[in-house]
């Protein structure tokens, strides 16, 4: 109940604004030739690894299932080039650890048409057999957690859904990747929404983009349908909006109760591209080969969003983007404010990884900004976590390595590890890396 | 009604309560009455209260708990001083047992000076936080992070970092509580036993030229280990040699004679030896970052 929802901005409390240095968002997406090599780990997913499907020594086409999905919380593998299949082994990981991965040899001058598919007739088919459709796919969340997109379209028996909310915000810094993909893809995800909210049951849906992109708005207004169960919202501009309860309460007004679903409330929410990415491959039949990946910073001679190959080699992207010489780089996958940090170029491009940002590490943190203060109870954090957590007392916590009281007074499982509390912190305290290390050994302990 | 009548009535109604209550309470105590060996408790008094978990209990009562019943021997507790041991032994008059001393091995010997960084990394001074990002900064991704996390864990002081940053097990003080195989993020350390005396101290499954690339002292997988021990004790899995402890007894100093890099060590009287044909290492300065490994 707002009293003059005119005046009420859409947006959600707290958050922080970082600079948006979003660049690269009036070019268009471009391709990227194939990397000699492709490395495909099995484990691109949140879930059980994929099992293979093919040996060493196999040809494969682009686009051909190399790898199926282990049950339902796994998503299968395909080929993303013509090439034969070199190994079967153990290669270095963007998480650290070697995971086994298949290892394909790229056939020179081999075409990025996908002629390997069945199409099929998406009208026909029931909520189940779309959802077992997207599994096939091997569609994961493109926006960065990799979770299975057809275990979030699954809603349990017991919860209808009235609204399906698409997330076009693309909050964090430098990425542009979902802004073009609205931009270009329009259709296929208008296409994608449909089949998406047939699958979930959903009789609206609801686009919610940052105002910092109107010219995605505008585009996508102008091919709405007229029946207006589609409809789309500017959101205020500020991290982190894309996260799905943030974005629930900015675009719905609605407040998904701590610890539970957006489905608790009958809501499911979908990142654009990787619905614009169904659109695609549904109809076609089609497994997951490529992405649109945001290769940027201040690192890259020729910055832009690509169509990358799942499987090439993160040296291979570089190259091709021209990164620059720089004395002592930090390179990030994903976005500057959750992303990861790697330490290899040899890790491939998975399907999870929206962005890949070169920084000359002089620039992003000055050496006297990485010293480690006290905790001056200043509050910054307090005012600045979106989940209303008091990111300052779990640090002190996880400090003195008092996990339990974190996880059981203080709430620490409702840390969605945005960031917010680092960025703002005044005393450089790394908050959301304790907070990592603290699920990470909560976790182990309740296994 | 009078007041006497009254206070007698009341006293009276309160001395039935107080009975019947009393009675109540004595014959739970007699019915539900649980002996307890008062040994259990004297014996508990023997043991060190340190309640690490060495001996596979819960705690050292549950150990005493376990004496008493002549289900476990008092030798099983590492903690305690072998005479404290002995005297438990002859207070139950049992046997004090055959004391099989376990130490806690670090799986890794690639300090600063022969393993390679490919990154640098900056952020929380734990390991257990560093291998969240990007599994560290070491090249070699099963190596030791060197942050110390054991050596912070460990109630005994049994752990020290070197100046390699490598942990060191002072195997007198090392009770096999296990708490350093918990932490560590990359799972280098195991419980052994003082008689398995082989000991591959790496963990490195890449490719043999990869593997020394990341490392001076990493296992390269070139097998002369295996061909020089007893058919079965030392095996090749996955670009690692392994050793089978069940064939513990045909394990010989033998085996790490010809090893190239001195991955395979032999541990007497608590010191690992290298064998002839080890590369000497005589860096002691830390190796430069290298992005290419």
């Amino acid at each position: 109940m707002t009293i003059f929802p005119f005046l009420r901005r859409k947006t959600f409390a707290r958050g922080v604004h970082p600079a948006g240095n979003k660049g690269t968002a009036g070019m268009p997406i471009r391709r990227m030739p194939f990397a000699p090599r492709m490395i495909l780990p099995l484990a691109q997913h949140i879930g059980k690894p994929a099992v293979p499907t093919v040996s060493a020594g196999q040809e494969v086409v682009r686009g051909q299932l190399i790898a199926r999905a282990d049950g339902f919380m796994s998503v299968p593998l395909h080929a993303p080039v013509d090439g034969v299949v070199e190994a079967l082994e153990l290669r270095p990981s963007a998480r650290g650890p070697w995971a086994e991965s298949i290892v394909i040899r790229t056939y020179e001058a081999s075409t990025q048409a996908v002629r390997w598919g069945e199409p099929r007739d998406m009208d026909a088919l029931s909520p189940e057999e779309i959802i077992r459709a997207v599994q096939e796919t091997g569609m994961v969340g493109l926006g960065g957690a990799a979770f299975p997109s057809h275990v979030k379209l699954t809603v349990p028996k017991d919860r209808a859904i009235h609204t399906l909310v698409v997330n076009g915000c693309e909050c964090e810094p430098y990425l542009t990747c979902d802004h073009r993909m609205m931009m270009e893809m329009t259709d296929a995800m208008l296409t994608g929404i449909r089949y998406a909210m047939r699958a979930v049951g959903a009789a609206h849906a609801v686009i919610g983009i940052e105002d910092n992109k109107l010219d995605a708005v505008a585009a996508i207004r102008a091919k709405l349908p007229a029946d207006g169960s589609i409809a789309v919202v500017a959101v205020e501009t500020k991290y982190p909006q894309g996260a799905e309860k943030m974005l629930i309460k900015s675009a719905l007004g609605l407040e998904v109760l701590a610890g539970g679903l957006p489905s608790h409330i009958g809501v499911v929410v979908n990142n654009v591209g990787t619905l614009a990415m169904l659109g695609r491959l549904l109809p076609a039949g089609q497994g997951l080969t490529e992405r649109v990946v945001t290769v940027t910073g201040p690192g890259i001679e020729r910055p832009g969003d690509y169509w990358v190959p799942i499987g090439t080699p993160m040296r291979h992207v570089l190259e091709w983007a021209g990164a620059k010489d720089v004395t002592e780089r930090e390179i990030i996958l994903g976005g500057p404010m959750m992303g990861q940090a790697v330490a290899s170029l040899d890790v491939p491009v998975t399907k999870g990884v929206s962005g890949i940002l070169v920084f000359d590490r002089r620039d992003i943190v000055a050496e006297s900004n990485r010293k480690v203060y006290p905790c001056i109870k200043c509050g910054e954090c307090v005012n600045a976590c979106p989940m209303g957590l008091n990111p300052s007392m779990l640090g002190m916590l996880a400090a003195s390595r008092e996990y339990d009281s974190m996880a059981a007074t203080y709430h620490l499982g409702d840390c969605f590890e945005c960031g917010c509390c680092t960025y703002i912190c005044p005393s450089h305290i790394p908050l959301v890396q304790q907070f990592r290390v603290a699920k990470g050994i909560l976790r182990e302990k309740a296994a | 009604m009078d007041t006497i009548t009254g206070v007698m009535l009341a006293g009276g109604f309160m001395a039935v309560l107080g009975g019947g209550l009393a009675w109540m309470l004595a014959a739970a105590n007699k019915r539900l009455y649980v002996y307890e060996d008062p040994r259990i408790d004297q014996v508990a008094e023997l043991l060190p209260q340190s309640n690490c978990g060495a001996c596979g209990t819960a705690g050292c009562r549950n150990f005493a708990e376990n004496l008493v019943a002549g289900k476990l021997q008092p030798s099983g507790c590492t903690v305690n001083m072998p005479d404290m041991n002995t005297y438990i032994a002859g207070f139950l008059g049992v046997e004090l047992g055959a004391a099989d001393k376990r130490v806690a091995r670090l799986a890794c010997a690639g300090g600063r000076h022969v393993a390679c960084l490919r990154a640098h990394y900056d952020g929380l001074e734990t390991c257990r936080a560093a291998a969240t990002v990007a599994g560290g900064g070491k090249a070699c991704a099963w190596g030791c992070l060197g942050l110390g996390d054991c050596e912070s864990v460990c109630d005994f002081d049994a752990i020290a970092m070197n100046s390699f940053g490598l942990p060191v097990v002072d195997a007198a003080k090392c009770t096999a509580c296990g708490d350093c195989v918990e932490v560590c993020p990359k799972d280098l350390f195991s419980l052994q036993s003082i008689t398995h005396k082989l000991w591959v101290a790496c963990k490195n499954r890449a490719d043999g030229d990869t593997a020394e690339r990341q490392c001076e002292v990493a296992c390269t997988a070139c097998g002369r280990c295996v061909a020089d021990s007893a058919e079965g004790v030392v095996k090749l899995d996955h670009e690692l040699a392994v050793i089978d402890y069940g064939l513990n007894g045909l394990a010989a100093r033998k085996a790490i004679e010809r090893c190239p890099t001195g991955a395979v060590v032999w541990f007497e009287d608590d010191h690992a030896e290298k064998g002839r044909a080890a590369k000497k290492i005589v860096r002691i300065a830390p190796l430069p970052v290298a992005s290419e490994v």
